[in-house]
């Protein structure tokens, strides 16, 4: 295993983020207060509780996940997408690394950034509200798991892109919908019975049940599944990843 | 000298099914300097991406200081530094951090002497914290050489490095390459700038359609396949050559006081003996004589297109 070679990619890849990090940082501060001004005071006054949770402190899990799985996809498509772009690939395909390596280098590095705005969000919330977490471990538990998954999925992405439209194309119209829908801003109990059901076809909504678990100790869908669901996720994705390392898809000539 | 890279009937076909190499074999020395030499679109990009690994081939195998390129590639490329052709950096990164990653990519501790001294070597120095988009063409150039040295090859593939480089610094350039050499570092270039080749090279290979046409000796090549011109100055210009002279093949110029005689080195008699009695007998007299050796370039231009008919 080379080492070096991963956390110099790592590193190189960590260095783009901090030499935007104000942006980094500002946008889901920015993005975040204005979830509180518009979900938690205008519409929330007038919800006032969820499941017995104040609205303003429910929607703080489904903030979270939502900002966690787009910057996970799209730091990590972004990453290994951008060499092949500029053509700097060249370097790691010519180098002393596996494929192995240059996964846990761009995925580590997406998951990281994903991971920093997390807690940014999480930070900013607790500004707006008052939030306790029931299960801290379990809390960061998935929050990891959601980083790392997303991000792997997001590297799939990248490799997979021939241009920016497609690179655009997945998380606009696969991930933002099943986030969207996948219970962020809503408990799945308050849809009408039909749509429960069609709802638990989301593989999303677990992950943000099994999240909001961890804060509030209620859950849409028992922990067990949530759990199963994103370890399933992420296997799924190591599968691809492996598949494609296998063949060299869309990496080497 | 054992041969550090060994390429055997490796073959390339694109996607499209165009067959770029076509069962190309390829013994290189440890140390020397090879210049390859071919028209574009010949292979020598692709011949070079497939022995680094940017390409995977159609058939063949490569070794590289005994270790192949497939199964054992991380012992064949970590000996491997390669500058592309084109120029592929990240724009935003400092030119210092861009020459730093690419040596920790190769597995090597952090060195930052050695790191300083080949930026100092590339005049690259005064520009280490830049950004790479601040430089022009010809410094980026040289930043792609200095990233493909952070590692300290043992093998190194230089694809067209001097295209886009004034002379002054192309002249730094062959300084680096000479002492990379004198380090026992062994070097693959192209180039279509033949001076280039003859000036630098030990061997000189020929590629053209995916098939290498000769592999020589540098000096043997240019004595081999040399052809050499006299030209006889005449101190009064003739209008046709004299008729006792036919049988020696002569031309004569354009402003009638000069006979060319073209001869090949190779052969046991060039002929000139007789050539200057039968001048001498003709009653012509002479001005000067002076010989040409043809140039790589020459030997080249003539292979190619021979190749073509
Ligand atoms: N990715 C590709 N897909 C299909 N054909 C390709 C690809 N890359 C190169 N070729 C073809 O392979 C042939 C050899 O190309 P290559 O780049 O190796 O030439 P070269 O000798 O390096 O030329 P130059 O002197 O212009 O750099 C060309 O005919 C080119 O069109
Ligand atoms: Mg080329």
């Amino acid at each position: 295993m080379n080492l070096t070679a991963i956390w110099s990619i790592y590193r190189f890849e960590m260095t783009r983020f901090f030499r935007t990090l104000f942006q980094s940082f500002l946008s889901p501060v920015l993005s975040t207060s204005l979830y509180f001004v518009v979900f938690g005071a205008a519409i929330g006054s007038r919800i006032d509780q969820v499941d017995g949770i104040d609205y303003g402190a429910f929607i703080v899990p489904g903030l979270i996940m939502l900002s966690v799985m787009t910057q996970s996809i799209s730091n990590a498509s972004f990453g290994i997408y951008f060499p092949k772009f500029i053509g700097t690939i060249y370097e790691l395909l010519s180098a002393p690394v596996s494929f192995l390596e240059i996964v846990l280098g761009y995925v580590g590095a997406a998951a990281t950034k994903a991971l920093f705005i997390g807690v940014v969000i999480l930070a900013t919330s607790s500004l707006f509200v008052d939030l306790s977490i029931a299960h801290p471990m379990a809390m960061v538990l998935f929050l990891l798991l959601t980083c790392l998954s997303f991000a792997l999925m997001g590297f799939i992405i990248g490799i997979w892109a021939k241009n920016f439209e497609q690179l655009q194309l997945v998380p606009l119209l696969v991930v933002t919908p099943l986030v969207f829908l996948g219970g962020s801003f809503y408990s799945i109990s308050m849809l009408p019975p039909i749509w429960q059901k069609v709802t638990l076809f989301n593989p999303v909504v677990y992950l943000i049940s099994g999240f909001r678990w961890s804060f509030f100790g209620t859950s849409d869908v028992p922990v067990g599944l949530s759990l199963l669901a994103i370890g399933g996720f992420t296997l799924a994705c190591l599968c691809v990843i492996w598949w494609i390392f296998k063949t060299g898809w869309r990496i080497r000539e | 000298m054992a041969a550090i890279l060994s390429i055997s009937d490796l073959r390339k076909s694109y996607d499209g099914g165009f067959e770029a190499l076509k069962g190309v074999s390829l013994d290189i020395d440890e140390g020397e300097i090879l210049a390859l030499l071919g028209p574009n679109g010949a292979g020598k990009t692709t011949l070079i991406s497939t022995v680094c690994g940017i390409i995977s081939p159609t058939s063949g195998s490569v070794k590289v200081g005994g270790h192949c390129t497939l199964s054992d590639f991380r012992a064949a490329r970590s000996l491997i530094g390669l500058v592309p052709q084109e120029i592929n950096l990240e724009p935003f990164e400092k030119v210092i951090n861009s020459v730093r990653f690419s040596r920790g990519l190769f597995g090597k501790p952090r060195n930052e002497a050695l790191i300083e001294d080949i930026l100092r070597k590339l005049s690259l120095w005064d520009k280490r914290n830049s950004q790479v988009k601040e430089l022009s063409g010809g410094m980026k150039r040289r930043v792609l050489i200095a990233k493909a040295l952070a590692h300290e090859p043992r093998v190194l593939f230089l694809d067209e490095p001097t295209a886009g480089v004034d002379v002054e610094l192309r002249k730094d350039m062959w300084e680096v390459v000479r002492e990379l050499k004198a380090n026992g570092v062994t070097i693959i270039l192209t180039t279509h700038y033949i001076e280039e080749a003859e000036a630098i090279a030990d061997r000189v290979g020929v590629i053209a359609n995916g098939e290498i046409l000769l592999v020589k000796d540098k000096d043997e090549l240019m004595t081999q396949l040399g052809q050499k011109q006299l030209c006889v100055h005449l101190s009064a210009p003739i209008s046709d050559v004299p008729a006792s002279l036919a049988a020696h093949a002569l031309e004569l110029n354009a402003e009638g006081d000069a006979l060319i005689y073209t001869y090949d080195t190779r052969g046991e008699r060039t002929g000139i003996t007789s050539l200057l009695n039968d001048v001498a007998a003709a009653g012509l007299v002479l001005a000067d004589v002076s010989t040409r050796q043809s140039s790589l370039e020459d030997i080249f231009v003539g292979l190619v297109s021979g190749d073509k008919a």
